[in-house]
């Protein structure tokens, strides 16, 4: 289908890669007097990295060694919407500064990519049945909010990291920070109005979640995939990637993404806003036109 | 296959848009109305904003009223001076109309009233036609002639004052009934996105008494100007036009005319307005199903406008 097609234009591919993992690991920086190098394979010999492991490294070792980064490269600042977009996917790669290799090999560093649509105020209204019918009576603003958010994981959310983490990072659907606009003080009310937002915006889907989204390709380098819906919205769109080692919050880093229509689109666009009464007269004479095309092509009498 | 549209921001299947063309031209063709009272509930229903929806849809009339309307004046079944003075209400009434329906946008209501006054109008247009057109049925069966003006009839309309005499029409009439129903159609046109012709066709018959082989003509007429009034008020107003939408639609709907107007051609006139009358009625239903019926979600988002 369409959705093929318009992958490639919007493939995205890594800009930076600095350094190499076997580089990284070659400059442990001031090793201290512990050996944290013998103990940490015994601990999780298998390469795996289960949540539940309750072994810290110790802390003095991570603290001397050069924190790690995070890198997302954009191969451009701009994605166009043409006539046959019927939504895409997008990818995103990325790498790891400094990073760990041990960390790496069992697979305890963790990833999340989001793409945050541009920030609109959103009103969320609220239907009651009025004489049988119904009708929006109540309604909350909501400042501020993602008009999309896409958002890819490398394990499932809980896997990652806790459910404080998340909302002290606003990250994930649940967790966005979203301020009302006024009026409205009852934080149950506000709650309840923001579940709905959030769950009106997944069932448009414009919020999305991958789960697995977010690949590694090498110990350093890491791949992530987000869907962009049919109804994207246009804007300058925000694509944020969040590093966790441990489950801990390590760094974050964004680069901004514009997605725009395209030539045609885009022109008929600015006329209806700009110049909206010249476009109101062609919509007008496009019309008549048509209609009379139409009989000179038919002839119906 | 997909395509953009550009003004709502989301991405359609043009298949399905131009068969929705195509279908509403193929009815419009044969029953000899607009069919925009068709296609802006077919566009909601198609999730299509419904604000987008009814100022597409007046474009699109446009385009149906104009090719009917040259077939009518080749004809000389058009009386020009009864529907200039429509007109005038029209524009009055259609003004209004777009204030309202941004006013109700802002207001978060404008889904409520677009979907009530469908439910009122339909269902009343639609129920008057249908018992009418059974009735005319039943007596063409019993051997009568149906005939739907009884001339030398007045009523309470003919006694008001400032009178004008309209030739073509061979009415005399005073100008206040002509005025204001055209301002109602003009008023409904913008709110519903709505050529009016399933109202003016039978207010012009039943209330001003016009002959009926000038009614279609005329109303056509002052329809294509009051769908191109609103289509530009809208755009300069609210710009909820689509043009892309609505130019799809409009190719649709030509080339599903022409075949409609062929098989209008083989039914009998009651019969083409019992199921037209069937067909309004069904539209009135779904969408007074959607009013009465508890929604799958109790809330709906929508951005925040003139703030």
């Amino acid at each position: 289908m369409g959705a093929l097609r318009s992958v490639l234009p919007l493939f995205l591919a890594v800009l930076v890669v600095t350094g190499t993992p076997a580089g990284l690991a070659q400059e442990p920086a001031p090793q201290d007097a512990q050996p944290p190098a013998a103990e940490e394979p015994a601990a999780r010999p298998d390469g795996e990295a289960p949540a539940d492991a309750p072994v810290e490294p110790p802390a003095e070792t991570r603290a001397a060694r050069a924190p790690e980064s995070i890198e997302i490269g954009l191969s451009t600042d701009k994605v166009s919407i043409t006539s046959d977009f019927a939504g895409a996917n997008l990818t995103i790669f990325g790498a790891l500064d400094n990073a760990d290799p041990l960390i790496a090999r069992q697979g305890r560093y963790d990833v999340v990519v989001v793409l945050e649509g541009p920030p609109r105020p959103t009103v969320v209204r609220k239907k009651t049945r009025v004489f049988g019918m119904w009708i929006n009576t109540d309604s909350v603003v909501f400042v501020g909010v993602p008009a999309s958010y896409a958002m890819a994981m490398t394990r499932m959310p809980q896997d990652i990291t806790d459910e404080e983490s998340y909302r002290r990072l606003s990250l994930g659907a649940d967790y966005i920070h979203l301020q009302p606009l006024e009026g409205e003080t009852d934080a149950a009310v506000v709650a309840r109005y923001r579940e709905a937002l959030v769950e009106r915006k997944r069932a448009a889907g414009l919020y999305t979640l991958r789960v697995g989204g977010v690949q590694f390709l090498s110990q350093s380098l890491f791949r992530a995939t987000l869907s962009l819906a049919p109804n994207v919205p246009v804007g300058t769109h925000k694509a944020r990637a969040f590093l966790f080692r441990n489950g801990v919050f390590v760094r974050e880093t964004s680069a901004p993404l514009a997605i725009q229509k395209s030539g045609i689109e885009q022109r008929i666009f600015d006329a209806a806003h700009q110049q909206s009464l010249a476009y109101g007269l062609v919509a007008v004479l496009i019309a008549m036109v048509t209609g009379w095309l139409g009989r000179l092509i038919f002839k119906r009498d | 296959m997909g395509i953009y549209l550009p003004i709502a921001e989301l991405s359609v299947n043009l298949i399905v848009i131009l068969a929705m063309g195509g279908a509403v031209g193929f009815l419009s063709g044969m029953f000899g109305v607009g069919g925009g009272f068709l296609i802006t509930p077919l566009l909601i229903f198609y999730n299509i904003p419904p604000a987008i929806a009814v100022a597409t849809g007046a474009n699109q009339v446009i385009a149906s009223s104009f090719s009917g309307a040259l077939a009518h004046f080749k004809r000389g079944s058009l009386d020009f001076k009864l529907g200039t003075v429509l007109l005038a209400g029209g524009v009055v009434g259609s003004s209004v109309g777009v204030y309202v329906f941004a006013y109700l946008r802002r207001l978060g209501q404008l889904d409520l009233i677009v979907s009530l006054l469908y439910v009122a109008f339909l269902g009343t247009v639609g129920g008057l036609m249908l018992v009418e057109s059974l009735r005319a049925i039943r007596r063409a069966r019993g051997g009568q002639v149906a005939t739907l003006r009884r001339p030398g009839q007045h009523n309470w309309i003919h006694k008001l004052p400032l009178k004008m005499r309209f030739r073509a029409s061979k009415l005399f009439v005073s100008v206040i009934p002509v005025i204001a129903l055209g301002a109602v159609i003009g008023f409904l046109a913008s709110i519903m996105g709505v050529g009016g012709g399933f109202i003016m066709v039978p207010a012009l018959i039943y209330l001003l008494k016009v002959p009926t082989n000038v009614v279609i003509g005329t109303s056509l007429f002052q329809i294509i100007f009051v769908a191109a009034f609103t289509t530009i008020v809208h755009s300069t107003a609210n710009q909820t036009v689509d043009v892309v939408l609505a130019f799809l639609l409009m190719v649709g709907g030509v080339a599903g005319a022409q075949y409609g107007a062929k098989v209008g051609q083989k039914l009998r006139g009651e019969q083409l307005r019992a199921l037209l009358a069937i067909l309004v009625l069904a539209v009135a239903l779904r969408l007074a199903f959607d009013l009465f019926v508890a929604p799958a979600s109790l809330y709906s988002l929508s951005p925040l406008r003139g703030a």
